[in-house]
């Protein structure tokens, strides 16, 4: 059953008398359960491309459905809900909010959730999801206690927290070390082995190996669309 | 996302800069500080004028015949001789809103003598025993006069303390027997010191003795007033018969005086003293009385009063009008220092948006609204000038403490100006956060998360 679907998604910037289009048609399905890897030189447009899967974006035209929305025209407000409820983010740089606890970061997006759960129940969702990157002993460490990987960790977890139905990583091992790289590539596909749908975008061929379907991208147009033999057994 | 959530966001948020956020509020503080430390020194100054003036008895008025002209001459104020024993009467019987009348007569230029002394006092007083209630006036030794003795035109009399130690050289008067004209007063009562009025009049300077007794025995006239001489018909007895001190009549029993009160007929009263049921009554019972007193003196409505009323309020809102003044000069000062501490606020706040665009972008990432946003910025600054409020109630509480112990100046504190001053630091809030937390709001999630 497909989680997403494009329908000839189109995105032009409009800067000043020049139009530039970034994404040229795209359209492309993704299941429920898939481990995608989106690949593409700086320009090909996969950062829009991803941009306008997170809903943090808005496709100039074409229709994009998610999870039975369609999302292409939602308002603000409802694309903010719906990046709550369905969607986790993993950040190149983890963004993790400084002097703040791992758990208070991990559960800071229940804040934004419609029918806010006590705090009882948030903190054992959060400990539930550090438990789950394996991290249940830095509970109360600050980012800055925190090893690279570590960090990713309780991003993935802050991700994993209103248990989305997809993740989206956008170089989830840029800032990492080749070891940890792969602790966290394992992570992901621990995570995608348990149903979760899981988005990478890379240039690594390495880290993009790891799924198990590759999407390459060029001048805004999927070039590419391919299963990857072994993906995810590494 | 709920207020209390948001309140806590905003705590967890202002916690990880704590310098900053003292620092930042400390405009709000010290602004806050100046309004309640000026807010308690005027209240305390105003208030212990207030309680100068009830003193003196801050509850009462008092009626004076109004001016007369004759042939187109003012007479002066005092001239008409309007008021009559029945009129006192009539205000204590028909005004709800008077709880004491006290007829006054006064004679002045009179000498009192006791043994080989003489002194020649400021005010000698006829009235009833209201008058000392009304006036809030104290007996300091023996006592005051009754109504019985007053009916019988007895012949006592109450003494100020300037006239113990001038004329007793500060023996006890009690039970002493001083003159006034030719008349022998026994003094039953010395008063309680007053010191000078707001005049600058010394108030112990009097003796006080039943009006009766005063208009009959030692004025003896009925206009009182030397001005008065225009006046060609005879209206009371002693104008018929001109002898001061002379008993016209044979004296009466004081039942037979209470059946007649032939006086009522000949007698005018140079004031009439009345207290109010209530302090805030004054204006009513001023009201009333006026009105009662133009009725009974039968003046159409083109025609004015021939009387006046003065009440002591008047004056208390004189005095009050010049610490208010000060008050609020003082007021304005405090409130410009409270506008640059918003100021500082916006500065800081527009700092930390800034500094936490990455934030602002992951919170949106995750799922916050532009309003979230905007509710979370704002918050914040509503708290850190509540916080800086709160902090600066405190402060200026301690700073008029501090005035009152080191430098004697009356203080009180004023509930209404810490209920202003929480309103007015969350409006600078609001105001002074609005533009930096709309600006957070309104930024790109995906520009701000690639914010460096």
């Amino acid at each position: 059953m497909a989680l997403i679907e494009l329908k000839d998604i189109r995105k032009t910037y409009f800067l000043g008398e020049i139009d530039v289009p970034v994404l040229k048609g795209i359209s492309l399905v993704i299941d429920r359960g898939e481990y995608v890897a989106l690949m593409g030189a700086s320009g090909s447009g996969k950062s829009t491309l991803m941009n306008t899967l997170g809903c943090l974006d808005r496709p100039t035209s074409g229709e994009y459905w998610l999870d039975g929305e369609e999302l292409g025209s939602a308002s603000g407000d409802r694309r903010a809900r719906v990046r709550n409820k369905k969607i986790g983010f993993v950040f190149q740089s983890f963004n993790l909010l400084p002097r703040t606890s791992a758990l208070d970061n991990v559960i800071m997006p229940l804040a934004y959730t419609a029918g806010n759960l006590s705090g009882a129940e948030q903190r054992r969702r959060g400990l539930a999801a550090l438990k789950q990157v394996g991290l249940e002993d830095r509970v109360h460490h600050y980012p800055s206690q925190l090893s690279g990987g570590q960090q990713q960790r309780v991003a993935i977890a802050r991700a994993l927290i209103n248990k989305p139905p997809v993740i989206f990583a956008d170089e989830p091992t840029g800032n990492l070390d080749s070891k940890t790289s792969v602790e966290v590539m394992k992570m992901f596909s621990d995570l995608n082995a348990e149903g979760i749908t899981v988005i990478l975008v890379t240039h690594s061929e390495e880290i993009a190996a790891c799924a198990k379907r590759t999407i390459r991208l060029q001048d805004g147009l999927i070039v590419n669309d391919s299963a990857n033999a072994n993906g995810g057994e590494r | 996302m709920s207020i209390f959530t948001t309140i806590v966001v905003a705590l967890k948020a202002l916690r990880r800069n704590p310098t900053r956020a003292s620092l930042t509020t400390l405009g709000i503080v010290i602004g806050i500080a100046a309004v309640i430390t000026m807010m308690e020194i005027g209240n305390g100054s105003s208030s212990s004028i207030r309680r100068s003036i009830e003193k003196m008895g801050a509850n009462s008025a008092l009626v004076r015949p109004g001016w007369r002209r004759t042939a187109g001459v003012s007479m002066g104020s005092g001239a008409a001789m309007s008021l009559v024993p029945d009129d006192a009467e009539a205000i204590g019987r028909d005004c709800p809103h008077v709880a004491l009348v006290a007829p006054v007569v006064t004679g002045s230029g009179l000498q009192l003598v006791f043994g080989s002394n003489n002194w020649g006092p400021q005010q000698v007083v006829g009235t009833s025993p209201e008058y000392l209630t009304i006036r809030n006036w104290q007996i300091e030794e023996g006592r005051a006069f009754n109504q019985r003795e007053v009916d019988r035109n007895a012949t006592v009399c109450l003494v100020g303390a300037t006239v113990v130690r001038e004329l007793f050289e500060r023996r006890s008067p009690i039970d002493c027997e001083i003159r006034i004209r030719n008349t022998t007063f026994k003094v039953i009562g010395v008063l309680k010191s007053k010191g000078a009025n707001m005049m600058g009049w010394d108030e112990d300077d009097v003796v006080i003795t039943p009006w009766t007794t005063m208009r009959m025995r030692v004025t003896g006239r009925s206009t009182g007033t030397a001005t008065n001489t225009t006046s060609s018909v005879a209206t009371s007895p002693s104008d018929l018969y001109p002898v001061t001190g002379l008993e016209l009549y044979p004296e009466q029993s004081s039942n037979l005086t209470s059946d007649t009160k032939f006086y009522n007929k000949f007698i005018k009263l140079n004031q009439i003293y009345f207290s109010a049921t209530r302090a805030e009554e004054m204006e009513t019972a001023i009201d009333e009385v006026t009105r009662l007193l133009r009725e009974r003196h039968r003046l159409s409505k083109e025609q004015d009063n021939d009387f006046r009323v003065h009440s002591s309020g008047e004056f208390m809102k004189m005095l009050g009008s010049t610490s208010t003044v000060m008050t609020n000069l003082l007021l304005g000062v405090a409130l410009i220092s409270l506008i640059v501490g918003g100021v500082g606020i916006m500065n800081i706040m527009l700092v930390s948006v800034t500094e936490r665009t990455r934030e602002i972008g992951l919170r949106m990432a995750v799922g916050a609204r532009s309003r979230d946003i905007l509710k979370q910025f704002l918050i914040e600054s509503i708290v850190l000038c509540l916080a800086g409020g709160v902090l600066g109630i405190l402060l200026g509480h301690g700073a008029a403490l501090l005035i009152e112990s080191q430098l004697n100046w009356p203080i009180e504190s004023s509930p209404e100006a810490v209920v202003a001053a929480v309103v007015v630091s969350a409006a600078v809030g609001v105001i002074f956060g609005f533009y930096p937390a709309w600006k957070a709001s309104k930024l790109d999630p995906i520009e701000a998360l690639r914010y460096e």
